[in-house]
């Protein structure tokens, strides 16, 4: 006899959870001091309440009602109930604000490798600290909870959510045209991407630089080469790297540059996402462990305008790589 | 994860192409040639398997880049995998195709309201007859295709045919055209970030 549980859930017997335990323990204490307080919202909200925060709410598909007929919703992530605690909780707390959470999450399964319903999510958000400074901050934190946790050869990908848009705005591509090269760009499809691009007719040059952007990716040097829209200073992206090379600059000076790989063709699916982007990579594992981003505009939907970003790492994931690093001695 | 860098070969059709385009990269092919039992080869890093488990094993990272047919991609659209180059060959068409006597999809709709459709491309074929506005039931089928409207199982089906032989052989014609397919080069996305150097020295040389 069988007794189901839906795809993409699941039981965790004492010895695995010890150590998700033991991993959770060790990002936790990680993240308090680094002055980022726990903190806990209900796993139940009013959709309407999380759409406020995004369209989609964060892509929040498990809904039910209340006694009232009022519409709840499963949180997707801990980011925009965080988003909506600052404005209200914190309405006139003095900037920054830190918070971390361990907290489940649920999404609806999109066939994905790694892909689980609901997931435990272990992260932080940064609250009031614009630009490079805030990014270099929640960077650093990540790559020093993953340490904690046993993993030793983790790189954080950097990009630009907005970059890609910026620069076919500044070639005079039509809106129109700009959201289904944006689709292709957040699947991989570099080769449909590639026709989308030839089909512009534009000149050799630009062509190339549309091509080729998604592929630049490295250290320090891919913010100033000429495919990365010239000299620093000039060229339509110039804003966009001019924050990445602060970032580095700041990386730097917390001795954890050469931990992270700047990626042009970075994109992030989630809508609130305004400027850098991050994505957590290991390599024993083939997706990635966590992401995050910066998202100024997210608080000021709830009714207090302040700069954010954050990054959440998903606990099992983290767990799957420390095993494979475990294995190798 | 194998932790040197392996490329997930496919059997089948786009073989031989594939271990051509690997020896114009400077990787000995001949054992993966002389020897068609074994499946992998860790000494130069090649997996080979059939093309539709290849973005299986790119998307978990058991292999770091890997080459399938565009209908495989089209057929696995969920896959998380970069597509990084149009490698040019295994040339063929996606297509519609029916019994070579009258018009039994267009009949079928026009009278029933629905088409019955068989294919292996099952998310392929319902898409494009959903975004052509049609109903049409597919019936997944996994050996020949082209024995479905024989037997009065289905009025069409959805496969891809390189010559068009087969199809004339039974007595269907292509009706419609769904898009060409070619060779593909894929990527793990995490391989793709960590193996930068190693990926874009592929895809350049493949460029030419």
């Amino acid at each position: 006899m069988t007794h189901p549980i839906p795809p993409g859930t699941r039981d965790v017997l004492p010895e695995e959870m010890r150590e998700l335990r033991a991993i959770g323990d060790r990002m936790r204490a990680c993240f308090e001091r680094a002055g980022y307080g726990e903190i806990h919202t209900p796993a139940l909200e009013y959709e309407e309440v999380l759409r406020r925060g995004e369209e989609r709410a964060a892509g929040a598909r498990y809904r039910t009602f209340d006694e009232q007929g009022a519409v709840l919703a499963l949180r997707s992530d801990m980011t925009i109930p965080i988003a909506r605690v600052v404005a209200t909780r914190y309405a006139d707390a003095e900037p920054p604000l830190r918070f971390s959470y361990f907290a489940r999450a649920w999404r609806a399964m999109e066939r994905g490798v790694g892909e689980s319903r609901e997931f435990l999510q272990g992260g932080v958000e940064l609250i009031g600290v614009p630009g490079a400074d805030g990014e270099a901050e929640v960077v650093a934190l990540a790559i020093a909870a993953l340490d904690e946790a046993g993993l030793r050869r983790h790189r954080v990908g950097i990009g630009d959510g907005a970059l890609y848009g910026k620069l076919l705005a500044s070639l005079g591509v039509s809106e129109g045209a700009h959201i289904p090269m944006l689709e292709s760009l957040s699947r991989r499809d570099l080769v449909g991407l590639e026709h989308q691009v030839e089909a512009l007719g534009l000149a050799e040059r630009e062509r190339d630089l549309l091509v080729r952007l998604p592929q630049i990716r490295g250290g320090r040097e891919v913010l100033d080469g000429e495919a990365a829209g010239g000299p620093a200073g000039r060229g339509p992206t110039s804003a966009a790297l001019e924050g990445l090379r602060a970032l580095h600059e700041l990386l730097e000076q917390r001795g954890v540059a050469d931990r992270v790989i700047f990626d042009l063709g970075l994109v992030r699916e989630l809508g609130y996402y305004t400027g850098a982007v991050f994505e957590v990579y290991d390599p024993a594992v083939g997706f990635a462990l966590g992401g995050g981003g910066r998202y100024d505009e997210l608080i000021g939907r709830f009714g207090r305008e302040l700069p954010a970003s954050g990054l959440a790492l998903d606990v099992q994931r983290v767990h799957l790589a420390q095993a494979a690093e475990d294995a190798l001695g | 994860m194998i932790e040197g860098f392996s490329v997930a070969v496919p059997r089948g059709a786009l073989f031989d192409g594939t271990l051509d385009l690997l020896d114009g990269l400077g990787i000995d092919t001949s054992e993966v040639r002389s020897n068609d039992r074994r499946l992998l080869f860790a000494d130069v890093g090649i997996v080979t398997m059939r093309p539709s488990d290849v973005p299986t094993y790119v998307e978990h990272g058991s292999a770091d880049i890997g080459i399938t047919g565009k209908d495989v991609l089209l057929e696995q659209s969920h896959r998380k995998v970069y597509e990084l180059l149009d490698l040019g060959y295994g040339q063929c068409e996606m297509v519609v195709a029916a019994p070579d006597r009258g018009d039994p999809i267009g009949e079928a709709l026009r009278r029933l309201g629905r088409v019955r459709i068989a294919t292996k491309y099952p998310r392929l074929a319902a898409e494009h007859f959903a975004a052509t506005g049609r109903q049409a039931e597919i019936v997944e089928v996994k050996g020949s295709v082209e024995l479905a409207p024989l037997t009065g199982l289905v009025d069409g089906i959805v496969d891809l045919t390189a010559t068009g032989k087969t199809l004339a052989e039974n007595n269907l014609r292509v009706v419609e055209t769904i898009g060409s397919c070619t060779a593909r080069l894929i990527a793990n996305p995490v391989a793709h970030k960590l193996k930068a150097q190693q990926i874009d020295s592929i895809v350049e040389r493949l460029r030419g």
